[in-house]
C-alpha cells in the first residue's frame, strides 16, 4: 500500500505549502487593494493588469536592497530572528484539515487520504506549541539588533502573547470538552451540521479566539510591538532587504493560518449546508472515486472560500480600528478575556452535564444585558452649549 | 569498545536517530553551562528540550512530547529570555569563578558520573526489558493519562492548582513596587 | 490512511537497552550539577536545575515506555506543574535581588543585612 499512499500524501503535502505561500504572497496585494477601497483610493494597479504583478515586484526589491547588518549586532542571532519567525509560520499548517479525503483505486482496492499534512491525536496541542513558540523569532531578532527600539518591541511581543495566548488556550478547551478529542479532524467532524457549527454553540469562546488570534499575530488594533508612532518600527526596525521580507511574510503567513484555525475550530472546516446531499448525489451519479474526489474538492473550495473571507476580515478590521493603548491591551487580556474564558469553560462543563449545548449564550445574554442597563443608567450628558465670547 | 561496534551494527533507521538525538542533547545541554551570553544560553536550553521532546516522541509518550514543548520552550523560556531583556544583561561581566573552584567542581561532578554509570552498568540485568507480552502501547496516549489524572490522582492534580495560584500570588508580591522604590 | 491495528511496541524499546537512557540521563544530570557549581549568574544556575528537573523527567518517561506503566508519566506532568510554579517565584526573585544590587552575581550575596 506504501507507494501511491506516500505518493499522494507528499503531492498534498506541497500542494498546501505552495498554496500558503501563494495565498501569503497575494494578501499583499489584498491588504494594499482592500486599504485602498477602504480609503477611497484606486490602490496598486501599475504592475501588470490591476497590478497584480505588485507582489512580484516587491519581492524584487526586496531582493536586490542592500542586505545591512549593525555593526554592533550579535550577527548570527540577526540572522537567526527572521529564519525562527518563517519557520515557525510555516510549521502550523501541517495539521489543518484542508477537505476530506482524495480516494484513488489501486489494485482494484480503493484507498482514501486525507487532504490533510498530518493527521494525529494531539493536534491542538500541536497547535498551541507552535503558536507558543511563534515569539521567539520576534524576541531574538529585536534582541540582536541592539537597538533600544527594536528591544522595547521584542519585550512587547513577548509579554502580549503570552498574555493572550492563556486566554486562547482557555477558549479553546470549551470546544475540546465539547468534542472530547484532540484531533482537529474530529473536531472538524463533529460539527457536520450548520446548527451545530461551533461558532453557534460557543459564540463567546468564537469571539475571544478570534480577538487572541488578532493578538498573536500582531496585528492592529495589536501591533503595539511594531507601533511606528511610539518605537519608529519596533522590532524590526534594523532589518533591511529580504530579512525584512521574511518577517512581513511570516506575518502574513500566520494570518492565513490563523483564519484556517478559524474556519476550521468554529465554522466546521470544509462542511457546508446540505453537503451530505451534494455527496451522495455526486456519487450516485459520477461513482464512488470521481464523485468522491468531486465532492472533495468541493469542499476543499468551501474552506478556502471561508479562509478567505477571515482574511479579507483581519484587513477590515486593520484599516478601521485604531490601535489600543498598551496599559489597555493588558487590561483587556488579563482582566477581561481570562476571567470571561474561564467562566465560559465552567458554563459550557455545566451544560454538558444537562446535555444542553448552547449553554454559552447564556453569558453573552446576561452581558448584553449588563450592558444596556449599565449604559440607561449612566446620567445623561447635559448637552451644554458652548458660549462664544 | 568492540562490544559497542557490535551494537552501532544492529541499529536500524530509530536507532541512528537515537543516537542522534542523544549527541545533538548533551551537545547543546553543555551549551546552556559553557556559553558566556546568557541569551546563548537560553537558545541551548531550548535546543535541548526539542532533543528531548524527540526522545519522548521515540518512547511513545506524544502527550508528554507535546507538554514539553509547550510548558518549557513555549511558556518557560519566553520567561527566562523575558528576564535576560528585560535586565538587559548584555555585557559579559560576569566574573569567572577561580581556575580552582572550576576542577574541583568538575572532578566532583566527574566522579559522580563515573560511580552512577558503573553502579548502573552492575546493575543493568535487573531492568525491565521491552517485552511485547503484556505491553500495552497505548500508555503515553493522551486518553490513557487522562483517566489516570482524573482518576487515581485527582487530589495532586487539584493540589497543583493551589500551588499555581500560590506562586502566582508570590510573584506579584515579589515583583510589586512599593512607593519608593526604583523603576530598575 | 488507515490507522494501523497492530501497534507494537515502538522500535527503540526493542533495540536500545534501558541502561542507555540511564547514562544519557545521568550525563545531563551531571551537566546540571556543573553548571550550578562553576557559574555564577543566577539566571543559569537556575537553567541548570531545569536541566537536572529534565534528566530525571527523561528517566521516568522512559521507565514508563519499557515498563508500559501511565504511572511515571503523571508524575512527569506533576514535575513540569511544579517547575512552571517554581519559575515564576524564582524569577520573581532575580528581578527582586536585580533592584536592590544591581547585579545578579550570587557571588554577591555573602551578606544577611545590607
Amino acid at each position: 500500500m506504501a507507494l501511491p499512499i506516500l505518493l499522494t500524501k507528499g503531492l498534498i503535502i506541497l500542494v498546501i505549502f505552495g498554496i500558503s505561500l501563494l495565498i501569503a504572497t497575494y494578501s499583499t496585494y489584498a491588504e494594499r487593494k482592500v486599504a485602498a477601497f477602504l480609503q477611497d483610493r484606486i490602490g496598486p494597479n501599475r504592475a501588470g493588469p490591476w497590478g497584480l504583478l505588485q507582489p512580484i515586484a516587491d519581492a524584487g526589491k526586496l531582493f536586490f536592497k542592500e542586505d545591512f547588518i549593525p555593526s554592533q549586532a550579535s550577527k548570527w542571532l540577526f540572522i537567526l530572528g527572521p529564519s525562527l519567525a518563517m519557520f515557525t509560520a510555516l510549521m502550523s499548517s501541517a495539521v489543518i484539515p484542508f477537505g476530506d479525503s482524495i480516494r484513488f483505486a489501486w489494485d482494484n482496492v480503493n484507498y482514501d487520504v486525507n487532504v490533510q499534512g498530518i493527521e494525529i491525536n494531539i493536534g491542538v496541542l500541536y497547535i498551541f506549541g507552535v503558536v507558543s513558540l511563534g515569539v521567539y523569532g520576534v524576541m531574538v531578532g529585536g534582541w540582536a539588533s541592539n537597538n533600544k527600539f527594536s528591544l522595547l518591541g521584542a519585550i512587547r511581543a513577548a509579554s502580549q502573547n503570552i498574555s493572550y495566548e492563556i486566554a486562547l488556550g482557555l477558549s479553546m478547551i470549551a470546544i475540546l470538552m465539547m468534542t472530547g478529542s484532540l484531533s482537529v479532524r474530529q473536531i472538524v467532524n463533529e460539527q457536520a451540521t450548520f446548527f451545530e457549527w461551533n461558532v453557534f454553540t460557543q459564540p463567546l469562546g468564537f469571539i475571544i479566539f478570534l480577538t487572541c488570534s488578532f493578538a498573536e499575530c500582531n496585528r492592529t488594533p495589536f501591533d503595539l510591538p511594531e507601533c511606528e508612532t511610539e518605537l519608529v518600527g519596533g522590532y524590526h526596525t534594523e532589518y533591511s532587504s529580504m530579512k525584512l521580507g521574511l518577517y512581513l511574510f511570516s506575518e502574513y503567513i500566520n494570518m492565513f493560518v490563523s483564519s484556517a484555525f478559524i474556519s476550521a475550530l468554529y465554522f466546521g472546516g470544509f462542511h457546508y449546508p446540505f453537503m451530505n446531499e451534494v455527496n451522495g448525489a455526486l456519487e450516485k451519479s459520477m461513482g464512488a472515486v470521481t464523485g468522491h474526489n468531486l465532492a472533495t474538492a468541493i469542499g476543499f473550495l468551501v474552506f478556502f472560500g471561508k479562509i478567505l473571507f477571515f482574511i479579507f476580515f483581519f484587513m477590515w478590521v486593520r484599516w478601521t480600528l485604531p490601535r489600543f493603548r498598551y496599559d489597555q491591551l493588558m487590561n483587556l487580556g488579563w482582566k477581561i478575556f481570562i476571567p470571561l474564558s474561564i467562566l465560559n469553560v465552567v458554563v459550557t462543563g455545566a451544560g454538558l452535564l444537562y446535555d444542553f449545548k448552547y449553554s454559552s449564550w447564556l453569558i453573552v445574554v446576561v452581558m448584553t444585558v449588563l450592558a444596556v442597563m449599565s449604559q440607561a443608567k449612566a446620567p445623561k450628558q447635559q448637552v451644554v452649549p458652548q458660549r462664544t465670547v | 569498545m568492540t562490544e559497542f561496534l557490535a551494537f552501532f551494527k544492529t541499529l536500524t533507521p530509530t536507532g541512528y536517530l537515537f543516537l542522534l538525538l542523544t549527541a545533538l542533547t548533551v551537545i547543546s545541554a553543555m551549551g546552556v553551562v559553557t556559553a558566556r551570553n546568557p541569551i546563548y544560553s537560553v537558545l541551548a536550553l531550548i535546543a535541548t528540550f526539542f532533543c528531548l521532546s524527540g526522545h519522548y516522541i521515540l518512547l511513545n509518550a506524544q502527550f508528554l512530547a507535546a507538554v514539553n514543548i509547550i510548558v518549557y520552550a513555549g511558556a518557560i523560556m519566553v520567561l527566562f529570555l523575558f528576564t535576560i531583556m528585560f535586565l538587559n544583561l548584555r555585557r559579559e561581566d560576569e566574573e569567572a569563578k577561580t581556575n580552582l573552584t572550576k576542577i574541583a567542581s568538575v572532578i566532583v561532578g566527574g566522579t559522580l558520573m563515573v560511580m552512577l554509570i558503573m553502579i548502573f552498568r552492575a546493575k543493568s540485568s535487573q531492568l525491565p526489558v521491552g517485552s511485547t507480552v503484556g505491553f500495552e502501547p497505548n500508555t503515553g496516549m493522551v486518553e490513557n493519562l487522562g483517566h489516570l489524572l482524573y482518576g487515581s490522582y485527582i487530589l495532586p492534580f487539584e493540589l497543583a492548582s493551589v500551588l499555581f495560584l500560590i506562586a502566582m500570588v508570590g510573584a506579584v508580591m515579589l515583583g510589586k513596587r512599593e512607593a519608593g522604590d526604583r523603576h530598575f | 490512511m488507515q490507522p494501523t491495528q497492530d501497534v507494537l511496541i515502538p522500535e527503540v524499546i526493542q533495540q536500545i537497552p534501558l541502561t542507555y537512557y540511564l547514562i544519557l540521563s545521568t550525563v545531563l544530570f551531571i551537566i546540571g550539577i556543573i553548571g550550578v557549581l562553576t557559574r555564577r549568574n543566577a539566571i543559569i544556575i537556575f537553567m541548570s536545575i531545569e536541566l537536572m528537573l529534565n534528566a530525571v523527567n527523561l528517566l521516568l518517561i522512559a521507565f514508563s515506555s519499557y515498563k508500559s506503566d501511565s504511572a511515571g508519566q503523571v508524575f512527569v506532568f506533576f514535575i513540569m506543574a511544579v517547575a512552571a510554579a517554581e519559575v515564576s517565584v524564582g524569577l520573581a526573585i532575580i528581578v527582586m535581588i536585580y533592584r536592590n544590587t544591581r547585579s545578579i552575581d550570587v557571588g554577591l550575596l555573602n551578606k544577611l543585612k545590607w
